[in-house]
């Protein structure tokens, strides 16, 4: 056997070119750059974007819902709260319903069958089957297993209290946003604000890992209003009885407290259901005390007589000759109901004199006159934050002739809301300064007021207001048993296109108990046409049940023994006009 | 040499098993969390209802019509009025009391 010698293989003589090797070597090294290369760009420059990719794979964001705030009552009791509930809603392209299951759904939705395929048929991407469905309801539907029929939550805000306080409150629109009233005003603190935040969710559908929260959601705040529902609701039932009786054609009622500027009721007739308002007409939608302006008539007065007063021109005693009942100045004339004779500044008051109050006014200048309205209030808004609010009308003092000056003195030719009237009247019921109102509950003391008045004035026109409520006022309808009460009618020819037609407007402005005022209330009763149109008659009665109701209801002491009212044959002053 | 490495590497194995048992118990917790907060917010929605729901049955008028009408009640008349005086140990003083 021939021995081999691998080491003299012919083939392994042979020399590789040196080129081969070196080439080969530059590929490996080459492909070991890109290699490199790429894992520095994967790794490195573009990580991000493949990180993002990656969690998108097995993240998820998820919505945290927020619901809107509560309302409640100075107590705490509910008066708007959001809940839960279901809209339905469909892709119509999916929807392939057969004409059973179109039935059950119809029935179940309370819908038309006809309506339901109609809308299921229509040309687009979504339409809304139903909203606001509650949620057993939306259980069943959701049973029924129906391919492209698909069910959101949303929130629905119900009103507890109904129409007694429709006004105060306002509502919400369907996308949950304020539209009226406090759901209006409060709107940005109502509001709650949804948060999302990122998770891993197992195969199960479980959240498994909360990964972070990108922001959390911001539940909207209760808000705690000042009004009580015990005092809103005797305003409400008090005035309903009254627009009836008298046959009026709407009313409006306010209740503030006197010593921190709470607005304690707020009350206006017509009204309407917030729960349900498919048929709402904008008369019962008018927010009165705030959005309509009235020539308020004689309550305008004791604002007359504490300027004069204030500026020394007269003195609580000073006799004023009234007679004969009529006073021409320019071209016009005003007359009282009565012809009174000779008064004292009280007894203007008292009797409602309008030409008592004129030869007030006329004592001061215009300026003297329209500085002091200014600053109570009269002429600008209040500005609590609800939509429509309005000044009224006080026009600038140069253009006043001294007939204007004398007729605003008793309350024409300036217009007023009821909400600035019963506001106006804290000058009196404390003593000679404003507070500003407040919708929400204070539980501070209120801010410092502005003095309009001396105490020294304040005082002495609360003891005319009270004089008014006593037999020979013109409101002894206005008595409470067991307090001292003070307050002024109010009696108004209506404007109607220009001129004073023969509707009224009656209203009562008072305040009790008188040795330390807790409550005011003014009312206001549109065309009252059952006979009756006096103030004292037609408003005072009014204003008397919902102050003993409220006065008992707040558990305020009493100031006066209690006895039986006599008043039973005392002949009512009748006011000026 | 061996027996450290051994050692060593029965450590490592325990700590990957301990680690993989509490990420398990954690997502357990985690998801009993959930649970519980999920329970939390349909509460906070039921005790919204349920406030509507009182505030309904509540409401004045119907207070007001089920004391008139079914119980027979009335507000007092003035002379029926006894007011107390809570700040010094409710002596009552009749105000206007006999009739």
């Amino acid at each position: 056997m021939r021995p081999v010698k691998f080491s003299r293989s012919p083939l392994l003589s042979q020399r590789l070119p040196a080129w081969r090797q070196r080439l080969l070597l530059g590929l490996l090294l080459g492909g070991f750059l890109v290699l490199l290369g790429r894992s520095v760009y994967l790794q490195g420059i573009n990580n991000e974007f493949l990180g993002d990719k990656g969690r998108a794979r097995y993240e998820r964001v998820i919505e945290i819902s927020a619901t809107r705030g509560r309302i409640v009552d100075r107590h705490g009791d509910v008066l708007a709260v959001s809940t839960p509930v279901k809209s339905v809603w469909a892709i119509p392209e999916d929807v392939k319903l057969s004409p059973a299951q179109s039935r059950d759904l119809s029935k179940m939705l309370d819908l038309d069958v006809r309506d339901l395929n109609r809308k299921l048929a229509a040309d687009r991407d979504f339409v809304f089957v139903k909203r606001q469905i509650p949620p057993e309801l939306a259980t069943q539907v959701a049973g029924l297993k129906l391919a492209g029929i698909h069910l959101q939550n949303e929130y629905r805000r119900y009103y507890p209290a109904g129409d007694v306080m429709a006004h105060m409150l306002g509502f919400t629109g369907i996308e949950d946003k304020g539209q009226e009233g406090i759901e209006l005003a409060f709107n940005d603190q109502l509001t709650g604000r949804a948060g999302s935040r990122r998770v891993i969710k197992d195969r199960r559908g479980n959240i498994v890992e909360d990964v972070e929260s990108i922001h959390g959601p911001q539940e909207g705040k209760d808000i705690v209003l000042a009004l009580d529902s015990k005092v809103q609701y005797l305003a409400y039932a008090s005035l309903k009885k009254a627009i009836t009786e008298h046959k009026a054609k709407a009313g409006g009622m306010v209740v503030l407290d006197a010593r921190n500027g709470e607005i304690l009721a707020l009350v206006n007739l017509p009204t309407y259901n917030p729960n349900n308002r498919n048929r709402l007409a904008g008369a019962q939608l008018r927010n009165r005390a705030l959005t309509d302006t009235f020539e308020p008539g004689s309550t305008m007065k004791p604002f007359t007589a504490a300027l004069a007063l204030d500026k020394g021109k007269v003195r609580f005693d000073t006799p004023i000759q009234t007679s004969p009942g009529k006073l021409t100045i320019g071209s016009a004339t005003i007359s009282d109901a009565h012809a009174h004779g000779l008064l004292t500044v009280a007894q203007v008051i008292q009797k409602s004199s309008n030409i008592g109050a004129a030869k007030l006014a006329l004592s001061m200048t215009p300026a003297e006159m329209w500085e002091m309205f200014d600053h109570i209030g009269f002429g600008s808004p209040i500005k609590l934050g609800f939509p429509g609010e309005v000044g009224g009308r006080l026009r600038p003092a140069k253009y006043w002739k001294p007939i204007e000056q004398a007729t605003m003195s008793y309350g024409h030719g300036i217009s007023v809301t009821l909400m600035q009237m019963a506001r106006a009247y804290q000058v009196f019921a404390r003593d000679g300064d404003i507070v500003p109102l407040s919708l929400t509950r204070l539980d501070n003391p209120p801010p410092a007021g502005e003095q309009i008045f001396s105490a020294q004035t304040a005082r002495e026109v609360r003891a005319m207001l009270e004089m008014a409520v006593q037999p020979g006022g013109t409101a002894p309808k206005a008595q409470i048993p067991g307090y001292r009460v003070a307050g002024k009618t109010g009696t108004a020819h209506k404007l109607e296109g220009g001129a004073y037609a023969n509707k009224y407007v009656s209203s009562f402005v008072g305040f009790a108990p008188v040795s330390d005022p807790r409550l005011i209330v003014a009312v206001m009763i549109d065309e009252p046409s059952a006979g009756k149109h006096y103030g004292g008659e037609v408003a005072a009665p009014v204003f008397a049940e919902v102050m003993a109701g409220a006065l008992r209801t707040l558990g305020v002491g009493s100031d006066a023994p209690l006895k039986p009212l006599q008043m039973a044959n005392v002949e009512l002053v009748k006011e000026g006009m | 040499m061996a027996r450290l490495n051994l050692i060593l590497l029965i450590i490592a194995v325990g700590c990957a098993l301990s680690a993989v048992s509490s990420t398990h118990r954690a997502r357990k917790l985690f998801i009993e969390l959930e649970s519980e907060q999920k329970r939390m917010r349909d509460l906070d929605v039921e005790w919204g209802q349920l406030q509507l729901e009182q505030s309904t049955w509540a409401s004045h008028a119907r207070i007001e019509k089920i004391a008139r009408e079914k119980l027979g009640m009335r507000p007092p008349l003035p002379g029926q009025i006894i007011s107390v005086d809570a700040d010094h140990g409710g002596t009552s003083t009749v105000v206007g009391g006999a009739r």
